[in-house]
């Protein structure tokens, strides 16, 4: 009896995941002028000051519900070369962007609206004593870094290049929060992360800035893409992320200016 | 003697899993894929999670067995409360195992400072990746023995004690032999496992060429800047988990 349940059990099961999928998927694409949904992809980096601003442009559009989907910028740019529903793009660096503008998915040039520049991040109150970029490669000392493959990590090649201080780290993490992960959980005695990590760390940290990280500086792009669902919407977002009031919220984080 | 409609729920169960494998089958660059699969750093990731594979299935058979044993014939109390303990790994999202570890072994962990004071750091280490994939993979072998041991049931081995075999001969001449197949399985997926495992290891160990990157994390650092080398060692990976299983389950059905 109960086995025999089972496949109208499973159909009920489809339909329910299908029937919620579909609902919240008319709910972004209604057009009814009392609620907008605006649909934001941004690099993981920006999830504190992205996540203020949308509040803040919330505000001064009533009706408009911003949502976010955080992620790595790389991870971001396939999603939406995949087709995901997204109407604004706002990436952690150039090469990240240039893929989705190489796909010609983007509505207008890409806005630069913040950099970023990398800092020295050890446990609270700097135990090993680090004090320069050139100390990270101290015998001994386990140094944390990004993955070459990934826009901090590539920073570092930069500043590792541009300095002639070969680093040996421990590990070559995919993320900037996997790097400050470490530090924090006091496994590693620095990493190589960027200001707006350390600002935003708190006390989990102390940060070591170092006069060689404006060798690579990190530029972040936002757009509105072409398959937006609502063009005008997507443009203003942008325009707010570049404008005063974002231009703001990032300082406050501690990007620079573009 | 099964009613029809069970092969529609299981061919879409199939599907499930064979719909991603030509996923992967899709992606992967053909005329590139030697290439890929044989450079230098996927040769140095394979061979990492090759022998640090190896290393957890053997730690899983020295201290799986003995569990097993205890869970099965033990008659201690609470084996119901210690095998709910046992499954954990199973159902704990690797990250969060990867962070158990790291606040049990880590610097600043429970036992840090202990092994701290006797030379040994875990972080970082090949070590590390191998006591993570033990951590995620020894439930599949115990469980695969356990469930061995109680199919097989303890009618020799009685018979053994009462014509005068000690316990430990019991073990070694009935008990073993008796679950051999059971165990061979059980490793035989406790090595797939630890092949496969990735979270806990990332958090507990870390990512460095040729000491922690195994192929599940060099595949991961690879899709960042080459989608088509991530293909080629998804591939790669399926493959070598596949033979494996083939090889060992395939030649225990014939037996």
């Amino acid at each position: 009896m109960r086995l025999r349940a089972l496949p109208g059990l499973l159909v009920v099961a489809l339909l329910a995941a299908c029937g919620a999928g579909g609902g919240s998927a008319t709910g972004a694409t209604s057009n009814s002028p009392a609620e907008r949904t605006l649909t934001v992809f941004a690099a993981a980096s920006l999830k504190g000051t992205f996540t203020r601003i949308g509040e803040e442009f919330e505000a001064a559009n009533p009706g408009v519900r911003v949502t976010f989907s955080f992620a790595g910028s790389s991870d971001l740019a396939t999603q939406i070369g995949e087709g995901a529903p997204a109407d604004v793009f706002a990436a952690a660096d150039e090469k990240n962007m240039a893929k989705v503008t190489g796909q010609s998915l983007t509505a207008g040039d890409p806005v630069d609206f913040a950099t970023n520049v990398l800092e020295i991040a050890t446990p609270p109150g700097n135990p090993a004593g680090v004090r320069s970029f050139a100390d990270l490669a101290r015998p001994g000392l386990k140094v944390v870094v990004c993955a070459a493959q990934v826009p901090c990590g590539a920073a570092t090649e930069t500043v590792e290049r541009s300095t002639g201080v070969t680093l040996a780290p421990v590990s070559e993490e995919n993320s900037v929060t996997d790097v400050l992960g470490k530090v924090t959980a006091g496994e590693a005695d620095a990493g190589l992360v960027y200001v707006t990590d350390v600002r935003g760390a708190g006390d989990a940290v102390t940060g070591v800035e170092f006069p060689e990280s404006s060798r690579a500086v990190n530029t972040y792009p936002v757009t509105a893409l072409k398959d937006a669902a609502d063009a005008s919407l997507a443009k203003g977002f942008v325009d707010f992320v570049s404008g005063p009031q974002g231009r703001d919220v990032l300082q406050d984080a501690g990007f620079g200016a573009p | 003697m099964l009613p029809r409609w069970v092969l529609v729920p299981a061919a879409i169960g199939l599907l499930l899993f064979v719909l991603p494998l030509l996923g992967i089958l899709s992606r992967v660059p053909w005329s590139r894929f030697p290439a890929l699969v044989t450079s230098d750093s996927a040769l140095t990731a394979l061979q990492l999670s090759l022998r640090t594979a190896s290393a957890s299935t053997v730690l899983c058979v020295l201290l799986g067995v003995p569990m097993a044993l205890v869970l099965a014939r033990g008659r201690v109390p609470g084996a119901r409360v210690l095998r709910s303990v046992v499954l954990l790994p199973l159902v704990l999202p690797p990250v969060v195992g990867g962070l158990a570890l790291l606040w049990a072994l880590g610097r600043r962990g429970l036992l840090g400072p202990t092994l701290s004071v006797l030379g040994v750091e875990v972080g970082f280490t090949t070590a590390a990746v191998v006591l993570a994939q033990t951590f995620v993979s020894l439930p599949f072998l115990v469980l695969s023995l356990e469930g061995a041991l109680l199919t097989a049931g303890d009618r020799y081995e009685s018979v053994a004690a009462t014509l005068g075999a000690r316990p430990g001969r019991v073990l070694v001449r009935i008990t073993v032999p008796l679950v051999a197949p059971g165990l061979l399985s059980g490793a035989v997926l406790a090595f797939a496992r630890a092949l496969g495992e990735f979270g806990a290891t990332l958090t507990f160990a870390g990512s460095l060429q040729g000491v922690t990157r195994t192929l599940p994390l060099e595949v991961y650092v690879q899709r960042e800047t080459d989608p088509d080398a991530a293909a080629a060692l998804s591939l790669l990976l399926v493959v070598v988990a596949v033979v494996v299983v083939v090889a060992v389950r395939g030649r225990r059905s014939t037996v």
